[in-house]
């Protein structure tokens, strides 16, 4: 979509936003002061929206901003010597630009390659399996003038595992259409019930039943409704959304087409996080060829149904994969999440009813209309039905996605990864649960061990304080600051496991976590503030001897080192 | 439009509210309290920000300003578990920020610090952070003072231009967020309004220059309560030695100002009384400087600052079976630790090399064997050594002293009143 000659839509912000960063590597004063006078808001708000999203940047940055993934995967891939690499090659260090202004260079949360890493953006191309040498080519060739398709990687979708034992639900042929071909064979409300019958639940990790929130979206009258697709997938260590967008875009336009006729939506948007623009173009260009056979716009098949699709780009922040957040995101706002007074069905996008589903949800909903609900709900347990993509990365041999029945074990899935000497697994991200050992023999299903879809796996040689502190950090980075026990919380506890890593913390300090962690599940206002403690709360239990190791009986006061900065100072008096 | 009725049971008393009420509206109009900080009056959506007002709906943790009331909902404010959750909430806005409240003209209006009297806070269970942050002097009419923001979203939702557009609006996200202001905006306000923003600020954050808004003690808002009686002491379980011996008891004041020892002799006549049942052994108040004997109590006044402050303090530990953190600067730096948000060598040479009554080449950083070496920031008494008991205030109240020395020695149930627990 283009806006670029009248800026008078306060909900366009971002895309606003998006241009000049694009134009020029950063937003400038005069920039907001224009968009301030054009919106009618004041330059205080502009400057709030920016400062929210950690790609728009107010400083001039580099010909090439360099964005490299500081994600644990990443870590035990080698970031620290591409880290340096990159430093040295550019002659910038991180945070900042070089003094010719040709690289800036920024850490920044996964960037969705876990099966790749190191991996980087370079201009938002992903540059992938870095090496130092390869960073080293990379930025000599940008410095002679090279151009960035050239050393741009093309993204392999390391597909490993397609339930082949049974059959696949998502991965099988894609034939265009033919979902929205049995959709519209259908009322609305036999396509809920499908869906329903079915037992599809959200893919992004909520799991929320699919079926109930389109029949509860259905049920409002309203006459303006959105169907929106959350391809904000920002759990470290995920990446199946990415494959899905780039090996079948037209299937998670089905699926938005799907919903948008079940629930009598007119207007579908996608929410791409700005990690993924690579994709963008791709998407992009599949809409226009739906527009052009029909699939979407006016009377779609000849059928009184009409529906649209637009994309829009997010600009770096993990807490819009939460849907509030994703909305008031998509409204041009800060991507805070609202208070649930109602929920998005109720009152959403634009204060009309909307839903917001994941890629992956959008694909299986698309495969029922094609197949039928049978398909779907023959395949995994009693309670949990159908297939699962899982992306799988860290210590195995076979990094990569993963489309599982649920059910199987977790000793299956590491079978079927190559993974040796596992020694702990996060599973479901950071804001998952810790896996050790001792539940190897549970199942992967909504019954034991639900899984939103990542999986890092980690061997007995990596250094599990090092793990806590890559997600410590990553919730300090990402929580969006609203509420005082994700905003404080998660801090403090970052404050904490330094204090325990320096060995100054007693047993009864590292016990202490827990109830921290008790109060940010209780009382935070999102899932992202209510989660993001668990892996710290159970890490202690599940990992006695490292925390055995460092911790202190008694208090020890470290003096010495409290009296540096004095002995410092009148040193050189 | 007709009002329909539901009902709803609120810690077991049954209450009737309006349909679309939140509930801490319909609390509240039922006399019934839930404390709240960024909740000031009914608004769409409600600002949630705090979350203080966390309370268990039908079973499940939710705060009472985002839920509406709805037919059968039971709610409970009361139990353990929730009070612990709110306290904590709060306890963590103390360490987050830099509330130096015997600095802050708000003190005594301030709703921070009327939650911390209220709720029977005396120590956070979290460590102080002392980040340093901006104090915004920017504007001619509004002083920002970024220490004391609890980020409630009141003034980001409320205070806005005659055409509707935002003066203040969060800036940064985490725990790097603070609110910013538009200095063009702002001067689009009236006085007024400049006085109505400052008010509606549950903290010292946002100050009117030019007008003063500190009240005399006595009139401001939170200084007497009506509503809140009694507040319970910590009770502490003691072996109470029955063989009729007095007491003893040492106490010291390390990086502090006196104050709560002050305040201690303000026991008046009562210390004759409490002669009968203790007797003194190294304090100030005897100027015994060594322990003679085993204590059976060791009161500490103020934070550790200094190696001799941290060796005394570990005298104390080693001589006394119970020690008591007394004041604000023993329980968490107080007024000392503002220097803990900039780093110790810019302190010294501020103090010592480049403040305006410093004289050219004259001047040096205090360093001599004979005196104590600064530590790199001030830290609370429990940094250092176990802490059993915390007696808060900036002095404590001479009653709410006494009464918790008697608890802790002779086992006297007893209880404080808000008048005497109130820090300030």
């Amino acid at each position: 979509m283009e806006y670029t000659t009248i800026r008078n839509e306060r909900t366009q912000l971002l895309n606003y936003l998006w241009e000049f960063q694009d134009k020029n590597g950063y937003i400038s004063t005069s920039d907001i002061r224009k968009l301030s006078k054009e919106l009618g808001i004041s330059w205080i708000e502009i400057e709030g929206v920016i400062s929210f999203y950690h790609f728009f940047k107010r400083k001039p940055t580099g010909k090439y901003t360099i964005y490299l993934n500081n994600s644990m995967v990443s870590e035990i891939k080698g970031f620290h010597k591409i880290k340096e690499a990159f430093e040295k090659e550019t002659g910038a260090f991180f945070g900042g630009t070089d003094p010719t202004g040709t690289f800036s260079l920024f850490e920044t949360s996964c960037v969705g390659l876990s099966d790749q890493e190191p991996a980087a953006l370079i201009n938002f191309m992903p540059v992938v399996n870095l090496t130092p040498k390869k960073v080293k080519e990379i930025i000599s060739h940008l410095k002679s003038g090279g151009k960035i398709d050239d050393i741009q990687d093309e993204i392999e979708d390391l597909i490993r595992y397609k339930n082949d034992k049974g059959e696949p639900v998502l991965f099988r042929e894609y034939k265009l259409g033919d979902s929205i071909l049995n959709l519209v064979k259908k009322r609305p409300d036999e396509v809920i019930e499908e869906v329903k019958d079915s037992g599809l639940s959200g893919r992004g990790g909520a799991f929320f039943p699919t079926g109930m929130k389109w029949e509860f979206a259905r049920r409002s009258p309203s006459m303006q409704k959105y169907v929106i697709c959350n391809a904000d997938e920002g759990e470290p260590g995920t990446f199946k959304d990415r494959v899905l967008l780039n090996q079948m875009p037209g299937l998670v336009l089905e699926g938005m087409i799907t919903g948008g006729y079940a629930i009598g939506a007119t207007k579908g948007i996608i929410y791409l996080r700005a990690e993924y623009r690579f994709l963008k173009k791709k998407i992009e260009s599949t809409i226009k060829h739906f527009y052009k056979i029909g699939l979407l716009g006016q009377n779609i098949l000849g059928k009184n149904f009409d529906f649209d699709i637009s994309l829009m780009s997010g600009a770096g922040a993990y807490v819009c994969g939460e849907e509030t957040s994703l909305i008031e995101s998509l409204e041009g706002k800060r991507g805070g999440p609202r208070t649930k007074v109602y929920f998005p069905i109720e009152k959403g996008y634009l204060e009309h009813p909307t839903i917001v589903n994941n890629v992956e949800t959008f694909c299986v909903a698309a495969r029922i209309m094609e197949f039928r609900s049978e398909i779907f709900s023959s395949k995994g347990t009693s309670k949990t039905k159908g297939t699962k993509l899982l992306s799988i990365s860290g210590d195995c041999k076979k990094p990569g996605i993963y489309e599982i029945e649920w059910g199987i074990t977790i000793q299956e899935m590491l079978n079927l990864c190559e993974a040796k000497d596992t020694n702990y697994i996060q599973f479901s991200g950071p804001s998952g649960t810790v896996l050790t050992k001792k539940d190897f023999n549970r199942t992967i299903s909504g019954e034991d061990l639900i899984c939103g879809g990542s999986v890092m796996i980690f061997n007995s040689k990596r250094d599990v304080f090092d793990i806590l502190t890559n997600f410590s950090n990553f919730f300090i980075a990402e929580s969006c600051g609203l509420c005082t026990p994700c905003r404080a919380g998660n801090y403090l506890i970052g404050k904490r496991l330094e204090k325990i890593r320096k060995g100054e913390a007693t047993y009864e300090e590292i016990e202490e976590i827990k109830s921290w962690g008790k109060v940010l599940r209780d009382t935070s206002r999102c899932g992202l503030g209510k989660t993001s403690s668990n892996f710290i709360v159970e890490a202690i239990d599940k990992f006695p001897e490292v925390f055995k190791k460092v911790g202190l009986k008694d208090k020890e006061f470290n003096l010495s080192a409290a009296l540096n900065d004095y002995y410092d100072t009148v040193k050189n008096n | 439009m007709d009002l329909r009725i539901v009902n709803i049971k609120i810690d077991g008393k049954k209450f009737e509210a309006i349909e679309g009420q939140s509930l801490i509206e319909a609390a509240k109009n039922n006399g019934f309290y839930i404390p709240t900080l960024c909740h000031f009056k009914e608004i769409y959506p409600p600002l949630g920000t705090c979350r203080v007002c966390t309370v268990n709906i039908n079973g499940k943790p939710d705060t009472a300003c985002t839920r509406k009331v709805f037919d059968g909902m039971e709610v409970e404010v009361n139990t353990p578990e929730v009070l612990d959750n709110r306290k904590a909430i709060v306890e963590m806005l103390f360490a987050e920020g830099n509330h130096f409240c015997p600095a802050c003209a708000k003190s005594g209006d301030c709703e921070l610090q009327r939650k911390g009297y209220e709720m029977g806070i005396s120590s956070s269970r979290f460590p102080h952070l002392f980040e340093e942050r901006p104090r915004d002097f920017k504007d001619d009419r509004i002083f920002l003072e970024h220490n004391r923001c609890i980020l409630c979203k009141r003034c980001v939702h409320e205070v806005k231009t005659n055409k509707g557009e935002n003066v203040f609006y969060f800036q940064n996200r985490g725990h790097k967020m603070l609110v910013g202001m538009d200095y063009e905006k702002a001067k689009e306000l009236t006085f007024e309004q400049v006085l109505d923003a400052a008010k509606l600020c549950p903290v010292g954050a946002i100050i009117a220059k030019g007008k003063c808004s500190v009240k005399p003690f006595g009139d401001r808002k939170f200084d007497v309560d009506k509503n809140i009686k009694w507040i319970q002491s910590e009770e502490l379980e003691l072996d109470i030695p029955k063989d009729g011996k007095k007491k003893v008891v040492a106490t010291t004041s390390l990086a502090g100002c006196f104050g709560c020892h002050m305040s201690l002799l303000d026991i008046d006549l009562g210390l004759l009384d409490v002669l009968e049942l203790i007797e003194f052994n190294k304090s100030p108040l005897t100027d015994i400087k060594k322990f003679t004997k085993q204590c059976d109590i060791g009161i500490i006044e103020g934070g550790v600052a200094n190696s001799e402050n941290f060796e005394v303090l570990k005298e104390f530990r080693k001589n006394c079976k119970i020690i008591v953190a007394l004041g604000e600067c023993s329980i968490w730096g107080g007024i000392p630790a503002m220097r803990n948000t900039l780093p110790l060598k810019d302190c010294l040479e501020e103090a010592y090399l480049n403040s305006i009554s410093s004289e050219n080449n004259e001047n040096i950083i205090p360093y001599h064997e004979d005196i104590p070496n600064l530590l790199d920031k001030v830290y609370a008494v429990s940094d250092i050594i176990k802490i059993d008991y915390y007696i808060p205030g900036c002095p404590p109240n001479a009653d709410h002293i006494w009464k918790a020395v008697k608890n802790i020695l002779f086992g006297v149930g007893e209880k404080v009143a808000y008048e005497e627990f109130k820090y300030d």
